[in-house]
């Protein structure tokens, strides 16, 4: 099936080319020879340089996106970035103004109708019907897959006991919490058990305990099989569900890896002194400098330095070393892992969820 | 085909679900009709002339008429609120067919158009009404009344898929239906109106049902209306329900 739509194999490049972790290697296969071989991937969802303009807004800025089936893939940027718009187009929603794409090996845009069959889709709003009760939002969404009557019932029964509503099934969907709208949405996304699952902001607007009961039942999903693109601001988010993350900005993809890959791109591990008095921080940072790697200084916030380290061996015996050497005393020493957080600041030059970012797409991108 | 009619059926059907659970809306369906028969005739009646019949009986056709099309207005509102919702995205992301949504609310809103009618007349019986003519005849005029309805609900659709808010889609919605259905024989004969308006009314689709529906019910000389009303409604729906599909293919909810 991909050989014949894709005979030259290049996916199969660009999925090995993504797994190696290198910043754009997904964003085109110019720099991989073509003589690379690996064996083609079967990917559930395979964008290529889709593009989306709202009016003079460049909504997506050729975007690629290669996941491959049961994985998970966070997508990760701020408002405005073009997640939606992403997930618009891969849900047949919306039809690219250039760029393909295919689902479950499915054109979105030639073969819309083929897609819908295999995808299901939980957007930003819980989208379901107030007026009706959690068994007849269910099984009119079974229905409309045009499962049949009986076997639409057995499969909302079963959906609501999974997703801890069978009490609430019996009442309209307007006395639900937002939890458990979510909760009801999401499972209407999986009336059909879909091979490939989107997640638009799953969690947004949630309380914690309903966001870790989302995250479980998404876990769980994808242990059966499922692949899922899951879009989010939450950092946390893509660190616990997500095997790749791709970083989106202003329509581009920016970077993408796992989170450890994203973090070490930012600079691996940090040892983080904190000192007794501000006036020797100077000093420490001169001292600490033999630890970090050459290009990059010690930062010194008050009475706080932080270096990043070449190599985790030793490193606090040595600072301590160090620094008793020239008599400077440390309160606090500490090896720290940057947080994606640190990574989205270190990409987009904004925080993942600033407000201030410009908002002008609006819900759309 | 076949499909399309059971996906169109299976929205038909969660839409007028809806109507018992929420009181505000069983209470505008029943509540409005008895209220504006009991003002009209009561309030208007003794002051308006009408040659040729009883208020009450000029007046139930006429005010049939109005309250099916400001029904009708509810059919965009009621698309802008699945928009709103995201239930339009759910939609769309289903593999069912494209018409279902909008056939399934047109439809709809026509039985609950039908059952406005029912309510309308037996309130009318109750007040002094009577039909003059034969049961055919009778049918054929609610035919006509629900065929407009059904008109008015797909330009209603393109507004409510357009403006995508329920606030705006009420808003505009009330601006266009309320004009259209007061210059119009529907509460007074035209001809005691200026001149302009008398123009207006008198090639106003309203007027040509509400007149059509008279001459069906109660005797009246029917002329050109009946099967002008028929072309009128028809041909806003051969113009406007392709209009309101492609549109909907279209439309991008926020």
């Amino acid at each position: 099936m991909r050989a014949g739509r894709n005979p030259t194999g290049s996916s199969g490049v660009r999925a090995s080319a993504g797994r190696s972790g290198r910043v754009g290697a997904v964003s085109g296969t110019a720099g991989v020879p073509d003589n690379v071989l690996s064996v083609p991937e079967e990917l559930a969802i395979d964008a290529r340089g889709l593009r989306k303009a709202y009016g003079k807004v460049q909504a997506l800025d050729g975007v690629d996106l290669a996941v491959p089936a049961g994985t998970v893939l966070g997508l990760l940027g701020p408002n405005g970035a073009g997640k939606t718009t992403t997930v618009r187009v891969l849900t047949t929603l919306l039809k690219p103004d250039a760029g393909t794409a295919h689902v479950a090996g499915i054109d979105v845009v030639k073969d819309a109708d083929r897609v819908r069959e295999h995808i299901g889709l939980a957007g930003q709003y819980a989208a379901v019907d107030e007026n009706l009760t959690g068994v007849e939002n269910l099984e009119l969404v079974g229905r409309l897959y045009h499962l049949g009557r009986t076997k639409a019932r057995a499969r909302t029964k079963e959906l609501l006991e999974r997703f801890d509503l069978e009490e609430a099934g019996g009442r309209a969907a307007k006395t639900y919490s937002g939890g458990m709208r979510r909760r009801l949405d999401l499972a209407a996304a999986l009336v059909v058990s879909p091979p490939v699952l989107f997640l638009d902001e799953p969690t947004t607007g949630l309380d914690p305990r309903s966001r870790l009961s989302v995250w479980d039942l998404v876990e769980g999903l994808v242990d059966d099989g499922t692949t899922v693109l899951l879009t989010t601001q939450y950092l946390d988010e893509v660190d616990r569900l997500a095997d790749r993350i791709v970083v989106i900005d202003h329509g581009k993809v920016i970077a993408e890896g796992t989170a450890d890959e994203l973090k070490d791109q930012v600079g691996g591990e940090r040892l983080v002194v904190v000192l007794e008095d501000d006036a020797t921080a100077a000093r420490a940072a001169d001292v600490l400098r033999g630890l970090t790697n050459a290009s990059a200084a010690p930062v010194v916030d008050g009475s706080e330095v932080a270096v990043t380290l070449r190599t985790r061996t030793g490193v606090l015996a040595e600072a301590v070393r160090a620094l008793d050497g020239v008599g400077i005393e440390a309160g606090d020493l500490s090896i720290r892992r940057p947080t994606l957080d640190d990574v989205f600041l270190g990409l987009t030059g904004h925080a993942a969820e600033d407000p201030t970012d410009d908002d002008s797409q609006g819900d759309r991108a | 085909m076949m499909q399309a009619i059971g996906d169109a059926l299976l929205l038909t059907q969660r839409n007028l679900r809806r109507i018992p659970r929420s009181p505000e809306l069983l209470l505008g369906f029943t509540v409005q009709p008895i209220m504006f028969v009991l003002l009209f005739v009561y309030v208007f009646g003794g002051a308006i002339q009408t040659p040729g019949f009883t208020y009450v009986d000029f007046l139930i056709p006429g005010i049939l008429i109005q309250m099916l099309c400001f029904g009708a207005t509810l059919t965009g509102v009621g698309l802008a609120d699945d928009l709103q919702k995201g239930l339009i995205d759910r939609f769309r992301s289903l593999p069912m067919a494209r018409s279902a949504v909008l056939a399934g609310r047109t439809l709809a809103d026509t039985v609950t158009n039908f059952f406005q009618i029912v309510v309308l007349v037996v309130v009318g019986i109750v007040v002094g009404f009577s039909f003059h003519t034969s049961v055919p005849e009778v049918l054929a005029g609610v035919v006509l009344a629900l065929l407009l309805g059904l008109a008015i609900s797909w330009i209603s659709a393109i507004i409510g898929l357009s403006v995508m808010n329920v606030e705006a889609a009420q808003q505009i919605g009330f601006i266009w239906v309320f004009p259209l259905t007061f210059i119009s024989s529907a509460f007074v004969p035209i001809d005691t109106m200026p001149p302009v308006l008398e123009a207006f009314a008198s090639v106003n689709p309203i007027t040509i049902t509400v007149d059509a529906v008279r001459a069906l019910w109660l005797g009246a000389p029917a002329g050109d209306n009946v099967w002008l009303s028929l072309v009128w409604s028809l041909g806003l729906i051969a113009i406007f329900a392709p209009f309101a599909v492609s549109r909907y293919r279209r439309v991008a909810s926020a």
